[in-house]
């Protein structure tokens, strides 16, 4: 895959503009880059229109602020991959609990 | 492979975020709807489309000025802090300079351990238990498989990572490159040269 990054989500801002550092993009940690890398994927593998995540985006991070909860740009990001995910039909939040905690108890290693 | 990781070589402690950043991945792979190496494209794109990775900004740095490069093989850590990069939950940053007798490469052969504040995301082949195995047993065997054939006069050195201390390699400065500037020398260092299974590129233009 070579295409070069799409506008709609290297310009979206306001709230929803990615965090950056001199231009480029910050991750705070692997996971942040890796809930970044997810999202896109999915939009250019077609399950979803750009549009439908970045809504999600900006609810998610207005229910934050509403709720003054302390959580990062990228919390929200990564609930608002899910709640699509789980409003899509790909996967349910069970599956989803469920894969968590197995990689929280050591049962599943994250390499293949 | 978990069993290994209650060793001493341990995995940092992953906050909630990542673990379920995981699930998602895996699951969402699992079904088919995403893969992997397209996640990894896309995140280099994105890192690479909006300027050079910032170990690349570090090496090109070593080459152009001696003092720095004196600094940065002594003390990574604080050099690399320098040019205002740093942020690795603690973990300190080795800087090995690639000469012509000697080449290094770096490995995580329990995990993933990379030097992320530098490199940015480790690709999937970083982590795949192939290279995490064979590197230490036959490193010139991988390194030629992925394009990198090295005289057998060199000496190649293989660094295992840990949580706490990670490996960044300095490529040696392409021949051609002497008349270029700081950023176009920027331009020249990929990640896999950072990781040692590759040389910086030469500039665009020499051996034509």
């Amino acid at each position: 895959m070579s295409r070069s990054p799409d506008q709609r989500i290297t310009n979206m801002d306001g709230d929803a503009a990615l965090p950056r550092d001199n231009g480029e993009l910050v991750f705070q940690a692997p996971w942040e880059g890796r809930a970044f890398g997810l999202a896109v994927a999915m939009n250019e593998a077609g399950r979803y229109p750009w549009r439908d995540f970045f809504q999600e985006l900006v609810a998610k991070i207005a229910e934050a602020r509403e709720a003054g909860a302390p959580t990062s740009y990228y919390d929200q990001w990564l609930a608002a991959l899910e709640t699509l995910a789980v409003g899509k039909g790909f996967l349910t939040t069970e599956e989803l609990d469920r894969r968590t905690a197995e990689y929280q108890s050591g049962r599943r290693a994250d390499h293949h | 492979m978990s069993e290994a990781h209650s060793g001493e070589h341990h995995h940092e402690t992953e906050p909630y975020a990542a673990l379920r950043t995981k699930a998602l991945e895996s699951l969402l792979v699992e079904k088919g709807l995403v893969s992997s190496d397209a996640i990894d494209a896309l995140v280099q794109a994105y890192e690479q489309d909006i300027g050079p990775l910032n170990g690349a900004k570090v090496v090109a740095r070593a080459w152009v000025d001696p003092a720095y490069k004196q600094r940065l093989i002594v003390k990574g850590t604080e050099a690399i802090a320098e040019l205002g990069f740093g942020g690795s939950q603690g973990a300190e940053i080795v800087v090995l300079e690639n000469t012509p007798a000697v080449h290094n490469m770096v490995v995580c052969t329990l995990c993933s351990c990379y030097p992320w504040p530098v490199l940015g995301l480790p690709p999937t082949w970083y982590k795949s238990h192939a290279y995490r195995a064979r590197a230490v047993i036959e490193p010139r065997a991988v390194l030629r498989e992925l394009g990198l054939a090295l005289d057998d006069s060199v000496e190649v050195r293989v660094w295992d990572s840990t949580a706490d201390v990670r490996y960044m390699v300095l490529p040696r400065r392409p021949k051609g490159s002497e008349g270029l500037a700081e950023a176009e020398l920027a331009s020249l260092v990929s990640r896999d040269s950072m990781i040692g299974v590759a040389e910086a590129g030469p500039p665009s233009g020499v051996g034509q």
